[in-house]
Formats: C-alpha cells, sequence, structure tokens
C-alpha cells in the first residue's frame, strides 16, 4: 500500500493539512511520534487537571461573517462554522513598562487612543506606520528580501520606549529571531494581535485539537500516535517512504512535514549536506502555572494577558542565565468572557529562557533550578503586581528542556528557525515543511501553514 | 441532470465550502466572489469538488467560465447532462 502524502506531526498544520487532503480523497497518514496531539500547542494534565501548553490565547480574532482574515479562511478552508471554535473574547490586555501602560483590546482604535493618550507627540508616526502596516501584503510566499522591522519602526517613530512596547507582544507571540524581527513578521503579528485581537476557545486546546483530529478521521484520515519517524528516505532525490521508530516502512508520494526544517532535513536518507548550514532557533521559554484559590481578578489581576517589562527597556534575546525575569508575559485565562466562567483561578507567568543550561543541569539540580527561577520570576513580577503567593493550590513549571522532550524542536525553539522557508520546498523532491518553520506563527498562523502548503504542493 | 439540476449541484458545492454564507439568495450574474466573498483558496475548492463528485476536470483555463451562477451552469451543463443529481 502507498499513501500520497505522509504528514509528519499532529499539531495544528499537520491536522490542518491532513483536513485537506483527506476532504479531497487523498490517501494520507498522520505520523505523530507524542502520545497527544498538539505539538507546540497542546496540553497535559496532572492531578486531574487540564492545562493548555502554548496557547496563553489565540490571536487573529475576528468575528463570525469576517471571511477575509486569517481566521476566516481558515475556517472555510476547513469547513468549520465560526461557532464551532466557541471562540470567547479577552477582556482587555495590556503591555506594561516602568511609568508607561498600553492598554489594548479587540478594537483597534481604542489601542490608538491609548497610543495617542500615552505618547502624544507620537501618534502621527504611529499612524503612519499602522497605514504601512495595513497596506502591505505579509501573506506573499515569493518574497525573499529580509526587511527588519527595527529600522522602519524607527522612521516612523522617535521614541525608543514606545518601539519596545510595539515589540513586546508582537515579539513574545511569535519571534524567531532575537533582537529584531523580520518586517513580514511583525505585520503578520501586529494585524494579528493589535488590529485582531486575542480569544480562547471554550475548552482550550484538548476541545480545538480534538474538533480537528475528528474531522480529519471522519474523512478517512488515519493518525499514528506514538511513533515517531527515523529516517525520510528518497530514491534518485525524489521522497519514497519513511521509517518509523519501530523500524516499519510506509511507501508514499509525498511527505509533509512539521517537525522543522533542520529536523526534517536530519532525517533524510541519503544524507542532505545542507542539513549542517542550515541557522536553527534559540528562543524559548520557562513557564509557570499557579492554580489559585480566587478568581484571579479578586487578587488583583483584571486583565486577560500583560506583555510586560520591568526596564524601560526591553530585549529580546535568550538569556545568559537560565531565566530572564526582567520580562515576560502574564496570563490570566480566567479573563475572557466565557459563557461560564472557569471553576478555578488559573495564572500563568511565561519568560525567556536559555535551552542549552537547562539542558545541561543534572536531573536533581533541574528540579532545584525550576523551583529557584520560578521563585526569581515571580518576585520580579510582585514588583509589579500584588502578590498571590498566599493563594497558590498547585503549581508546575515547564522549561526549554521539555518543549524540546515533547515537541522534538532543537533547542526548544518554541518559534522554530529564524529562517523562514515560506514556500516550504526542500533539497528533496515532493518533501515539504509546513508550521513553525515555514513562517506562519501562533495558532491561526500554524493552521494556515498546514492549509497554504497542502493547497500550493499536494493538492493542485 | 437538467440546468436547474446543475445550479442544485453549484449550491450544495458553495453550501459546503462556505458554511456560514447565506447562499439562498444568490443572484445568477453577478461574480460570486462579490456576494459570498470567495478567494482564489475558496475557488480552488470548487473545482476540487467538481473533480471529487463528478470525476470532471476543470483546467485553470476555464476558471473564468465559474465566476457567475450563470456561467457555472453554462460551463457546466454539457459536462453533466448525462449524470445523475444524486452521484
Amino acid at each position: 500500500m502507498r499513501y500520497d502524502t505522509i504528514i509528519i506531526g499532529a499539531g495544528l498544520s499537520g491536522l490542518a493539512a491532513g483536513i485537506r487532503l483527506a476532504m479531497f480523497d487523498k490517501k494520507v497518514c498522520i505520523v505523530e511520534k507524542h502520545s497527544e496531539i498538539g505539538g507546540l500547542n497542546s496540553f497535559y494534565v496532572r492531578k486531574n487537571r487540564t492545562f493548555d501548553v502554548g496557547l496563553h490565547a489565540m490571536t487573529n480574532f475576528t468575528p463570525k461573517g469576517v471571511r477575509s482574515s486569517p481566521l476566516g479562511k481558515l475556517l472555510k478552508q476547513l469547513r468549520f462554522s465560526h461557532d464551532d471554535f466557541r471562540l470567547c473574547q479577552q477582556d482587555m490586555s495590556e503591555i506594561r513598562f516602568p511609568e508607561k501602560s498600553l492598554k489594548f483590546t479587540n478594537d483597534f482604535e481604542f489601542f490608538r487612543q491609548e497610543v495617542a493618550e500615552t505618547f502624544p507627540d507620537q501618534i502621527d508616526g504611529f499612524n503612519k506606520l499602522v497605514e504601512k502596516i495595513l497596506s502591505f501584503d505579509e501573506l506573499n510566499l515569493d518574497d525573499a528580501d529580509c526587511l527588519s522591522s527595527r529600522p522602519v519602526l524607527e522612521s516612523y517613530i522617535s521614541n525608543p520606549v514606545l518601539i519596545d512596547m510595539l515589540f513586546c507582544p508582537l515579539m513574545y507571540y511569535g519571534n524567531a529571531r532575537e533582537g529584531d524581527m523580520d518586517f513580514y513578521q511583525f505585520v503578520i503579528m501586529f494585524k494579528s494581535i493589535f488590529v485582531e485581537g486575542f480569544s480562547k476557545p471554550q475548552g482550550g486546546m484538548p476541545y480545538i485539537l480534538n474538533l480537528l483530529a475528528e474531522k480529519f478521521e471522519h474523512l478517512g484520515g488515519e493518525l499514528r500516535m506514538g511513533n515517531g519517524i527515523k529516517t525520510i528516505n528518497a530514491k534518485q532525490e525524489t521522497v519514497c517512504s519513511v521509517t518509523l521508530e519501530n523500524e516499519e516502512e510506509l511507501e508514499t508520494t509525498a511527505v509533509l512535514s512539521s517537525m522543522g526544517y533542520v529536523e526534517t532535513l536530519n532525517r533524510c536518507q541519503p544524507e542532505l549536506a545542507e542539513a549542517g548550514a542550515c541557522e536553527t532557533g534559540q528562543v524559548s521559554f520557562m513557564e509557570s502555572l499557579f492554580v489559585v484559590d480566587q478568581k484571579p481578578r479578586d487578587l488583583g489581576y483584571d486583565k486577560s494577558i500583560v506583555f510586560f517589562s520591568t526596564q524601560s527597556r526591553f530585549d529580546y534575546k535568550v538569556p545568559g542565565d537560565l531565566i530572564d525575569i526582567s520580562s515576560g508575559v502574564l496570563c490570566c485565562s480566567n479573563n475572557f468572557q466565557y459563557p461560564q466562567p472557569p471553576e478555578e483561578g488559573l495564572i500563568r507567568l511565561t519568560n525567556l529562557a536559555h535551552f542549552g543550561k537547562w539542558d545541561g543541569l543534572p536531573r536533581k539540580d533541574y528540579i532545584a533550578a525550576k523551583k529557584e527561577c520560578r521563585a526569581q520570576a515571580l518576585d520580579a513580577l510582585f514588583t509589579f503586581f500584588p502578590d498571590f503567593r498566599d493563594n497558590v493550590v498547585f503549581l508546575d513549571s515547564f522549561t526549554p528542556k521539555t518543549i524540546k522532550k515533547y515537541t522534538g524542536h532543537i533547542n526548544g525553539a518554541v518559534y522554530g528557525s529564524p529562517q523562514k522557508i515560506k514556500n516550504g520546498k526542500t533539497p528533496v523532491k515532493n518533501l515539504y515543511i509546513c508550521g513553525t518553520d515555514q513562517g506562519f506563527l501562533g495558532i491561526i498562523g500554524a493552521t494556515l501553514s498546514g492549509i497554504s502548503m497542502a493547497n500550493l504542493h499536494l493538492l493542485q | 441532470m437538467t440546468i436547474e439540476d446543475v445550479r442544485k449541484v453549484i449550491l450544495n458545492i458553495l453550501a459546503d465550502i462556505a458554511p456560514d454564507e447565506d447562499i439562498s439568495s444568490i443572484d445568477d450574474n453577478t461574480k460570486l466572489r462579490d456576494q459570498i466573498d470567495l478567494d482564489s483558496m475558496d475557488f480552488l475548492d470548487i473545482v476540487m469538488e467538481l473533480r471529487k463528485r463528478f470525476n470532471i476536470e476543470v483546467p485553470e483555463k476555464d476558471y473564468e467560465h465559474l465566476a457567475t451562477m450563470a456561467g457555472c451552469v453554462s460551463y457546466l451543463t454539457p459536462l453533466l447532462k448525462d449524470r445523475q443529481l444524486a452521484s
């Protein structure tokens, strides 16, 4: 038996691509190494509580009826109704720096007003920047020139604090590059966070993932869990089969891999010279989850998401130490407009972290370091926010090492390589990539990546 | 299949690819993309559905015939005349 396409990875991009292919009667199998679906946006269970990983919020919220937006396109292509996703909008989010704060909602004009009030001398430049962003074609898959964001922003905005405040959420939610950001990525993130906005699906990641997996299987797609890819095999520079970790060989006409570009090339047989020359991603995070005995709002946490920096200048880079506590993201899952409020309060704190430092620790020190870093991160947070330590009833943390273990991404690099392969092509014929390293990021972005690569390479 | 049947085939496809759209009021002579916001990805879906349901290949040069409902019906009726709606 021969598959039309084998998809590597049952994350959002793989599942979405699988749905597209199965919808048009392609013989398709998704192979997933982990025992749970989701990849970088997944979930786990501890002490009968289910926690999302990856998902703080879904970006790109647009209301029902908007079809031309990324969310609208995704729903149409996967043939879901807007209601199927059960999206609950954010209350209000915030970018908090020393002495400056910008709040934003899912109404862009609110944010524009915030910028005008907080940085009155910058609003004209900001408005011109917004015009440029709105007219920019960030989805062009052929565009090869690499325009950096910082010089573009500096040409419109003279206050470096405002520039850093704009960068902070956009970098935290989707930048694989340290210090700067490709301008097309900046545009994607700006639109998805400020112009469109945040929501959360009722039921979290398990709900969305199961929705996609069920549709895929209902359409006749095959899902193989707990079995990774050992090699991707080519004959005459064209893909012909994959060998699984249990030595089973599956013949196929094409392979669509979401495991990362270098990760994919590393598994090719015969070996590819290109694999060693590629840039790998470095940016990863430590995240701690705190279940609290009150509503976060009653503890003084009334925002949906807060992107903060305790310094007036924000530096997005891999820290020299285990974590960087000088900036972070704070997510209060409760502060979304759910039809029924969640039973427990949950606060999540995310900080930049260094994979190598974590990976190098012996087991005993690793556990101690998690505890120590979590305490440091909280101390820094409480210089800005009320202390909730006495209200914590359960806590857990994960590190770049955890991310690497469950997703296989080199360095636990959540946003993959800084060098994106927009057209999804590899040196091997009929081997394509989708997901994080293709270039659309976030939950909606990953899903669109799977859809667009399936459409471009595997359906026509 | 009659002309009416072919129109119904298109409506069924549109209902599947755009589940949130109201397709009951489609005007046959106005571009589909202006009425229900179809983009190039959606036109690919119409073509793929025709292939899947009726084994009809629409070459890329003929996509322009699918711009309006009237265009779809006149292009597809000869191709579908010997087929049953239920197929």
